[in-house]
């Protein structure tokens, strides 16, 4: 069944395609506005990120600092819901239409809403307008094996996880075994768009993974946001995520190419 | 003593940390270390005796237990069946809140915490928090909904009083649920010297079963009480208001595998069921995951948590723990949904019957006696939770 995804999966495909220097950009769906979601995603294929994660804004994000707790607000009062989101998605790979999007695409939230909508008919949806991945962070790994993992399987998505500092080595090991795509390193002990700089001790922690010689790419976010922060990243890992500097620039400088491209340039120059 | 770790029953939580279908760890990675260590820790440190003489001797010399079961007499001429009142208000703090706290700031000290984090509602958890901080000498910090603290003012100047700092949280509802966000954000952000003191029986396992047990000294008391009293241990009621549940949980403990003793929770129907301004969970819930763990919650259709609305602040939640969704869902428990106006009618009526101001969340457990259907011979055990100085304001627009 793994090698029937990997041969699939765009995430996989990807990271069998180019391995370093990778940019991951986050964005809540359905933000600014609620039309947003197609503009942006297209905004950043366009200005060349790798690989793109599309927030499904909810209520009570715990493992969100406060400019995407924010975005998630707006987009839910803008009138976001998963349904809405699955059909501003339907059709976004179509080659017919002249700009197809072929980014790979995952999905970020968390696991309340993707209950109610229902995990089979979430995997299925995602299946079918190009979704290839998902990242749950409040879905701890045992529960996922043990209930929902062969679901996403039949459906060929992906479920990536995250390590931390304080994340044991033999855990790391399970999540390396279980799980493929790429592994979503937590720079720090802390919630998203909190972290400042890239310290020694994260150094040290990012040397260690490193060292571990896991089969899975591994991608960095949290306190990534500009050149120096991606740059130090791809010293240790297959790229970067970016998310909180991205939301603030969609807020200051709008949902423009121009606005996106100049904003990816920035991070990646 | 060893009552607090023993009692294998159906009700039990499994390994895994599930009560039938609701419970479980639902939580980022970055709380896992933490929350697997309370987990590996928790039932070894509370059966060790030297933690539970240390536990029970500062319930007896701090706390003031055992509180007293209090024949209610012209409450029970009123109701028409033998009414005992529990009196967890007695307790100092003025309410169930601080079994909990003594006991988590104890395992707290175990694992070589230096520092607590706690949310706040109504402010009774803040300030049993804030007060065993003072007790232990442990830095305190309450998160605390921004609307919240302009309602519940005394209770924040209690807890800057006892040296806790209160931050406001600003996300949001700006009330309890968002309070226990941020509380959960500032323990992701401190994984490492920093233990969260939750308040009631919800989280993520194993917090859940752990305040029960603390809790579970209210139906451990009351056994041995009520068998002085009436030569029996097993009432045939015993009733309690559910926020979160934790009183509830402590006063149902060692009654759960008693089928003859009926398990009856008072929930917030605030202004009404259907009207939209209600904490009444198991009424207008469905399962899903809240703070943690898979539950019974108030949401959308879409599965985001909505806002619940309650008189009384302490249950103005839109959750219940998963023990009590699993008593839901199994029958074993019987819910019942009171009114803002029947809870404040039922407030004045103990106030006037037997000269006891009762918290207002108690005074939902005393209004759900009218919808029993009892006969004189029924012996009933009824949850003073907490008590009503802190809702004067409230009960005094009723006056006349």
């Amino acid at each position: 069944m793994t090698q029937e995804l990997l041969t699939q999966n765009r995430i996989n495909d990807l990271f069998a395609q180019k391995s370093e220097r990778l940019l991951n950009v986050y964005f809540t769906a359905g933000f600014p506005n609620l039309g947003d979601t197609g503009t942006v995603l297209r905004g950043l294929q366009q200005a060349g990120v790798d690989l793109v994660e599309i927030g499904m804004p909810y209520s009570d994000p715990v493992a969100d600092g406060e400019t995407i707790q924010q975005s998630n607000m707006q987009a839910l009062d803008n009138g976001m819901t998963l349904k809405l989101l699955f059909e501003q998605l339907a059709g976004c790979r179509d080659e017919r239409s002249g700009d197809p999007v072929t980014v790979p695409i995952l999905l970020m939230g968390y696991i309340n809403p993707v209950l109610q909508f229902g995990v089979e008919a979430f995997c299925q949806k995602c299946r079918e307008v190009g979704v290839d991945g998902v990242i749950l962070p409040d879905l701890p790994l045992d529960l996922y094996l043990s209930e929902y993992a062969a679901t996403f399987r039949q459906y060929g998505i992906l479920n990536v996880f995250l390590i931390t500092p304080q994340t044991a080595e033999s855990r790391i090991r399970l999540i390396d075994s279980e799980t493929e795509g790429f592994i979503y390193m937590v720079s720090s002990a802390s919630i998203t768009g909190s972290v400042k700089g890239i310290s020694d001790t994260m150094r040290a922690y990012f040397e260690r993974i490193q060292a571990m010689n896991l089969k899975n790419p591994r991608l960095i976010g949290f306190g990534i946001n500009n050149p120096e922060t991606f740059e130090t990243a791809c010293q240790y890992a297959n790229g970067a995520i970016v998310g909180s500097a991205f939301i603030r620039h969609l807020q200051q400088e709008g949902t423009s190419a121009e606005s996106i491209r100049a904003f990816v340039q920035t991070i990646r120059a | 003593m060893e009552q607090l770790i023993e009692q294998a029953t159906s009700f039990e939580v499994s390994d895994k940390g599930f009560y039938g279908n609701f419970g479980g760890a639902f939580i980022p990675e970055m709380l896992y270390p933490n929350v697997e260590e309370l987990r590996q820790n928790y039932r070894q440190i509370m059966a060790d005796p030297a933690f539970q003489a240390e536990f029970y001797a500062l319930l007896t010399d701090y706390v003031g237990r055992p509180t007293p079961l209090f024949l209610a007499k012209r409450l029970s001429e009123d109701i028409g069946a033998t009414i005992y009142l529990k009196r967890e208000d007695l307790c100092h703090t003025g309410a169930h809140k601080v079994n909990n706290t003594i006991g988590q700031i104890l395992m707290a000290q175990r694992l070589g915490k230096k520092r607590i984090v706690a949310e706040t509602g109504a402010g009774q958890h803040g300030v049993a928090t804030a007060t065993v901080c003072a007790l232990m000498g442990l830095e305190c910090i309450v998160y605390m909904g921004s609307i919240d603290m302009e309602r519940q003012k005394p209770n924040v100047d209690r807890m800057r009083m006892l040296g806790a700092i209160v931050v406001p949280a600003t996300s949001g509802s700006q009330t309890l649920k968002d309070a226990t966000n941020e509380a959960m954000r500032h323990w992701i952000n401190n994984p490492v010297d920093t233990h969260y003191i939750i308040g009631s029986v919800v989280g993520p396992h194993p917090y859940p079963d752990m305040v029960a047990r603390f809790q579970s000294v209210i139906s451990e008391e009351t056994r041995r009480q009520l068998l002085d009293k009436e030569g029996r241990e097993t009432p045939d009621y015993v009733v309690a208001c559910v926020g979160g549940g934790s009183n509830a949980a402590g006063a149902f403990f060692h009654y759960l595998n008693e089928p003859s003793v009926k398990l009856v929770a008072a929930e917030a129907a605030g202004q009404g069921i259907a009207t939209g301004h209600s904490a009444a969970t198991t009424a207008l819930g469905k399962p899903g995951v809240l703070h943690g763990s898979r539950t019974i919650l108030m949401q959308t259709d879409d599965g985001q948590v909505t806002e619940p609305y309650s008189i009384s602040a302490g249950l103005d939640y839109p959750g219940i723990g998963p023990l009590h969704a699993h008593l839901f869902e199994s029958g074993r428990g019987h819910f019942h949904s009171i009114t803002d106006e029947q809870a404040v009618r039922a407030g004045f009526k103990l106030s006037k019957l037997e000269g006891i101001i009762p918290a207002l969340e108690s005074a939902h457990a005393l209004a759900a006696l009218e919808e029993l259907s009892m006969t004189k011979d029924d012996v009933v055990v009824v949850c003073l939770s907490g008590r009503g100085d802190k809702d004067l304001s409230t009960y005094t627009k009723y006056l006349d």
